[in-house]
């Protein structure tokens, strides 16, 4: 028994080495592409990851509360937003520090998500959805009237965010760093989370609440704080795809943009922190794709996503898991 | 020790009175059986001891401590912990963890974010303690979804102990477990009297004579008899309202 408890048993621990394994591939990858596309002439490719690498910070965001949490939200553009206004609303001051930008709209997220999380959480399954979309819905509105910042039209960005006084940001390369080394982090924050107290809370109340209030937690207070974390981290990929676009307008925060985090995180594999990653990059890659090939190319993404959901619903998790390539449950 | 004050506890759903009137001293440290036939509303009673379910009228207190208008979660912390019929576990996580999650609960804040706790020794060593009380610490790496029936019972026992009850509802910790299980399940139980107040819900007539220092009968949501074991089971109104009932079939 005592050496039972000295080497850390738990039923997370060999599988989620497994998928940290995968991230660190995968993070490796994304450090070789740059110079790769460099090297192929195609340096266009630099802007459309950096793209995908803010978009897999959301996706990421999504799962700590959809894959662990088992709380869809349908309304998680919204974080995408308050991140990319945050950029626009303080370059209009001559603020462009990233730092402070980051610090804006992580307290803009906080606040909108204690606020509507509060009340989203007394609902659940597809109440849950629903209200959560109606609150995404009503930032997007209100971003849509907000004319000192374009209204629908959107606002500008003259330049890029500067870190730290430096405008490393300038070239797409530093951009792409820099928002690769924000993905890393916030991975890292994230699966630590996941292992820690506060996360076996988070999943025990995924697996069964009434048994969790039957041995003294009240689930309320622990989804919630899960929820304004993952806003949180959400308005990150927002701040930096202001920055890549140059950019904002409501549309980053429209309904079909949350769905299309949700279907980051499904086509990933849903509670593996790893799997929406590579969903990030699979969704975005094959809307690129098919969008060069076919103006239909939604219809051909939908039959792609319907066959992976019958034959893999643990996605593309699933599908490498069957291969042998990851670590399967014991 | 610790005892619970049941006092005029009601509970209806639409016209159908489940729970009608209901008041009951358990004293602390014994083991108080309620019995009755099915749909008696034993369960919801447990229920509403145990906060899940709120009352309609009435009060409960656990020592001097007023606790109708607490939730489950804050009852637990006062040392009232339930068990469950069905089981009810956490089917992704292994027995141990189930465990480990009941000793965080009451040791410290879950609110960190950092530090592995699969490898907090404090929480493993206190789960393994439970698990071995209930005779299940052998089992404590496999999931629990892959335990069998009678593991799922020793683990909701498990889990209960861990809490470290002064009050603990046992909801037929016996049900569907037969013959020698069943025995070896009420020798352990016989282990935990005097250590905390057990007020036991079983329809194994053995078990419950075996280990009750009182049994009380519920009849369509009512007490029609509270005493000792021996007192009960010769009542004229129990024997045609439960027991008769029993050896007819």
């Amino acid at each position: 028994m005592s050496d039972l408890t000295a080497t850390a048993p738990g039923r997370a621990a060999p599988r989620m080495a497994g998928r940290v394994k995968a991230a660190i591939i995968l993070f490796i990858l994304f450090a070789l592409m740059p110079p790769l596309a460099s090297a192929l002439d195609d340096p266009f490719y630099v802007l459309i990851g950096t793209r995908i690498l803010a978009y897999a910070i959301a996706a990421l965001a999504l799962d700590l509360i959809l894959g662990y949490g088992a709380m869809v939200s349908f309304g998680h553009a919204a974080y995408l937003g308050f991140g990319s206004y945050a950029v626009a609303i303080l370059s209009s001051y001559g603020i462009n520090d990233l730092g402070l930008q980051l610090l804006f709209g992580i307290t803009l997220s906080a606040v909108f998500a204690l606020i509507t999380g509060a009340i989203s959480l007394r609902t659940q399954g597809v109440y849950f959805i629903m209200i959560t979309l109606a609150f995404g819905q009503m930032a997007f509105f209100f971003f849509i009237s907000l004319s000192a910042y374009g209204g629908d039209d959107g606002y500008g960005l003259s330049e890029r965010s500067t870190l730290m006084g430096i405008d490393i940001l300038q070239s797409d390369f530093g951009l792409y760093y820099v928002t690769l080394a924000l993905l890393i982090a916030m991975f890292v924050l994230c699966h630590r989370i996941v292992m820690s107290r506060f996360g076996r809370v988070l999943t025990g109340i995924r697996e069964n609440p009434t048994r969790m209030e039957a041995i003294g937690y009240s689930p309320f207070r622990y989804q919630l704080t899960a929820f304004i974390i993952s806003g949180c981290i959400t308005s990150v990929a927002g701040v930096l795809l202001a920055n890549q676009a140059q950019f904002v307008s409501p549309a980053f925060m429209s309904w079909h943009r949350s769905g299309e985090l949700i279907v980051m995180v499904v086509l990933g594999g849903v509670g593996t922190l790893t799997g929406p990653i590579g969903g990030a990059v699979a969704a975005l890659l094959l809307e690129e794709w098919l969008g060069a090939l076919s103006e239909h190319w939604r219809l051909w993404f939908g039959i792609f996503l319907v066959l992976m959901v019958l034959f893999s619903p643990r996605g593309i998790t699933g599908v490498l898991e069957r291969m042998g390539i990851v670590r399967t449950r014991q | 020790m610790t005892g619970l004050d049941v006092k005029n506890l009601s509970k209806s759903f639409g016209a159908l009175k489940v729970t009608d009137d209901v008041s009951l001293r358990v004293e602390p440290g014994e083991v108080h059986a309620i019995i009755g036939p099915n749909g008696a509303g034993k369960t919801t009673l447990i229920s509403q001891l145990s906060g899940q379910l709120a009352s309609d009228a009435g009060s409960v207190s656990i020592g001097d401590r007023d606790i109708t208008h607490l939730s489950m979660p804050e009852r637990v912390k006062l040392g009232l912990a339930r068990s469950f019929q069905i089981t009810s576990i956490l089917p992704g996580f292994t027995a141990l963890e189930n465990v480990a999650l009941a000793v965080q609960a009451r040791r410290g804040s879950s609110f960190r974010f950092f530090g592995n706790v699969a490898g907090e020794a404090e929480l493993n060593e206190a789960a393994m303690s439970a698990l071995a009380e209930a005779g299940l610490d052998d089992r404590a790496e496999v999931l629990a979804k892959s335990l069998s029936h009678g593991e799922h019972r020793r683990l909701e026992l498990a889990i209960a102990l861990a809490t470290d009850p002064k009050v603990l509802l046992l909801d037929e910790p016996l049900a569907g477990v037969g013959g020698e299980d069943a025995e070896a399940f009420v020798s352990r139980l016989q282990t935990f009297k005097g250590r905390f107040t057990m007020v036991l819900i079983e329809h194994d007539m053995d078990a419950v004579f075996a280990l009750a220092d009182r049994v009380s009968v519920l009849v369509y949501g009512k007490l029609i008899a509270t005493g000792k074991p021996e007192d009960v089971r010769s009542d004229p109104a129990v024997r045609a309202a439960y027991l008769g009932e029993e050896e007819v079939a």
